[in-house]
């Protein structure tokens, strides 16, 4: 057997960040899913790989980077779009590519190997750090605080952004601090799940949810409950499969997310021919 | 008598494009005024003007006291915007219309939630207060959105247009609503469908840049040359129909 302590630690660190994964992704996913921003989001995911590229050659910490490019990106993409001038998903799209050349030229240039470039694009959990958990703790507190004193108003300016601007001077406001909070919710999360995967851990568990309820407040927890549920059983899959744990845990979500599926229709055709019978 | 509001030679423009010029209008308590005028004559920047959407680029608007404090102006618009695929139910909807009233941090409070049972169960809604607008036919979307503008008890309601998403055997349940919603709160209500117009208005606004207002149910078929074009009403009889006096 191998230490046993090393063992205990690496558990309590991968159950904290399914914990916090699920959470932060869960809040997040509901918002961007029935705001209908997963593109939008897919680029600020793949922009802020610029930042973590920048981040290596500046020797500074990736993540700052890449928060500060997913943030940027963010902001810049919804007021871009308020002010429509540009085509929003022309945009994205542009940014997406551009955000993810910078990170390539930037670590091209960097003296040196960069070992930690495949965790960044597929995550791993062997290289989250303590304070990778701990950021992405704060960023649970965060999110949780805000949705639930702003519950109303953020779903009410997310469901008629026009009908809110004849009652709320905060529209703008509001808009812009979700989404530098969603932009920031992805980065944390990257270093789970990774670039490339890790907007899946976001727009799956909604999807789940929402086979259950329409009510947006339930769709949060549900999708908490599934993306816990697929984290920590990929997160096992993974350390006793030794395959990356991104994968795996997107992998199992999917899994969960079709045999749901499945099950609930089954179930309805089967309640239909029981009605019908009974007629 | 007190006016709701009252507008002074108001103005309202897009960029350098006047769409509203010397605007004089007055809305007392009890108004219902139907809002008629062509397409791209200003009848909806006339609204967005009253809701503070647009700021006026000349002349003012003055606001009687009960609407400036707490829940003033109802507003069901056009078209809504909302997407009726977006996860809310219906007494969620309903009750963003007391946002109005409220702090941004503020929740619903039970009475809050026992103003949107009583508006559900007014609009004929009853039952469907945890519906998805998916499942809604259009006529019971357009009850939603108008429970959404009622729920404040505002002064004045703002309609615009509310015809063209009524399902018509709806039509006429929702001009008897509106009556009665009349009782309580002035109407402005925005149509472009002269002929259709409903016949609980009481009076008139034509609004073609300029407005003209007509204060008893009169009309006229001069009125029609706001259209810029010869129209003529077309009927099978028996229909109520009103003559407004020429503009002078």
């Amino acid at each position: 057997m191998e230490g046993n302590i090393f063992q205990y630690g690496f558990i309590i660190k991968g159950l904290l960040g399914a914990v916090f994964a699920s959470i932060t992704a869960g809040l997040a996913g509901t918002y961007i899913v029935s705001r209908r921003m997963v593109f939008l989001s897919g680029g600020i995911t793949h922009a802020s790989f610029g930042g973590i590229g920048i981040g290596y050659f500046a020797g500074i910490n990736p993540v700052i980077g890449a928060a500060v490019f997913g943030i940027l990106s963010a902001l810049g993409v919804e007021y871009l779009s308020v002010k429509q001038k540009i085509r929003e998903d022309s945009a994205i799209g542009i940014l997406w590519a551009f955000g993810m050349a910078i990170g390539i030229i930037f670590i091209y240039l960097t003296p040196g190997y960069s070992p930690n470039l495949m965790s960044y694009l597929f995550g791993s959990i062997l290289t989250v750090t303590n304070a990778d958990i701990i950021a992405l703790g704060i960023m649970s507190v965060i999110l949780i605080v805000y949705f639930g004193a702003f519950y109303r108003t953020i779903l009410y300016i997310s469901f008629d952004e026009s009908f809110a601007r004849t009652y709320s001077l905060y529209v703008d406001v509001f808009k812009y601090i979700t989404t530098a909070l969603i932009a920031l919710t992805i980065v944390l999360n990257i270093r789970m799940a990774g670039i490339i995967l890790v907007l899946s851990l976001l727009t799956i568990p909604p999807n789940i949810a929402m086979i259950f309820t329409k009510v947006y407040s339930k769709i949060i927890l549900w999708s908490i409950l599934a993306g816990f549920i697929g984290t920590s059983t990929g997160y096992v899959i993974s350390y006793y499969a030794g395959i990356p744990v991104g994968a795996t845990i997107i992998f199992t979500l999917v899994i969960i997310w079709i045999i749901i599926k499945v099950i609930y229709q089954i179930i309805r055709v089967l309640n239909k021919e029981r009605t019908n019978k009974q007629e | 008598m007190s006016y709701l509001l009252e507008m002074y030679s108001l103005s309202a423009s897009y960029g350098t494009n006047m769409v509203l010029h010397d605007i004089n209008f007055k809305v007392n308590e009890s108004d219902f005024i139907g809002v008629i005028g062509p397409n791209g004559g200003g009848k909806t920047t006339l609204l967005k003007v009253i809701l503070g959407l647009i700021k006026p680029s000349g002349g003012k608007i003055i606001f009687n006291n009960d609407l400036i404090n707490g829940n003033s102006i109802g507003y069901l618009p056009q078209i809504s915007t909302g997407d009726i695929n977006y996860p809310v139910t219906v007494a969620d909807v309903i009750l963003s219309g007391m946002m109005i009233s409220k702090r941004i941090i503020s929740r619903m409070s039970v009475s809050d939630k026992k103003r949107a049972q009583a508006v559900i169960e007014e609009l004929g809604l009853s039952g469907m207060a945890d519906s998805s607008l998916n499942e809604l036919s259009g006529g019971q979307l357009q009850r939603v959105f108008l429970g959404r503008a009622i729920i404040g008890n505002p002064k004045l309601l703002l309609l615009d247009e509310p015809g063209n998403f009524v399902d018509s055997t709806f039509e006429n349940d929702f001009y008897e609503k509106l009556r009665d919603l009349n009782k309580r709160m002035a109407i402005l209500m925005v149509s472009h469908d002269i002929g259709m117009i409903s016949a609980h208005v009481k009076s008139y606004a034509c609004v073609n840049r300029e407005l003209h207002y007509h204060p008893s149910s009169e009309i006229s078929n001069e009125q029609l040359l706001a259209y810029g074009c010869p129209v003529q009403l077309i009927t099978h009889g028996e229909v109520p129909h009103t003559v407004l006096k020429i503009h002078s």
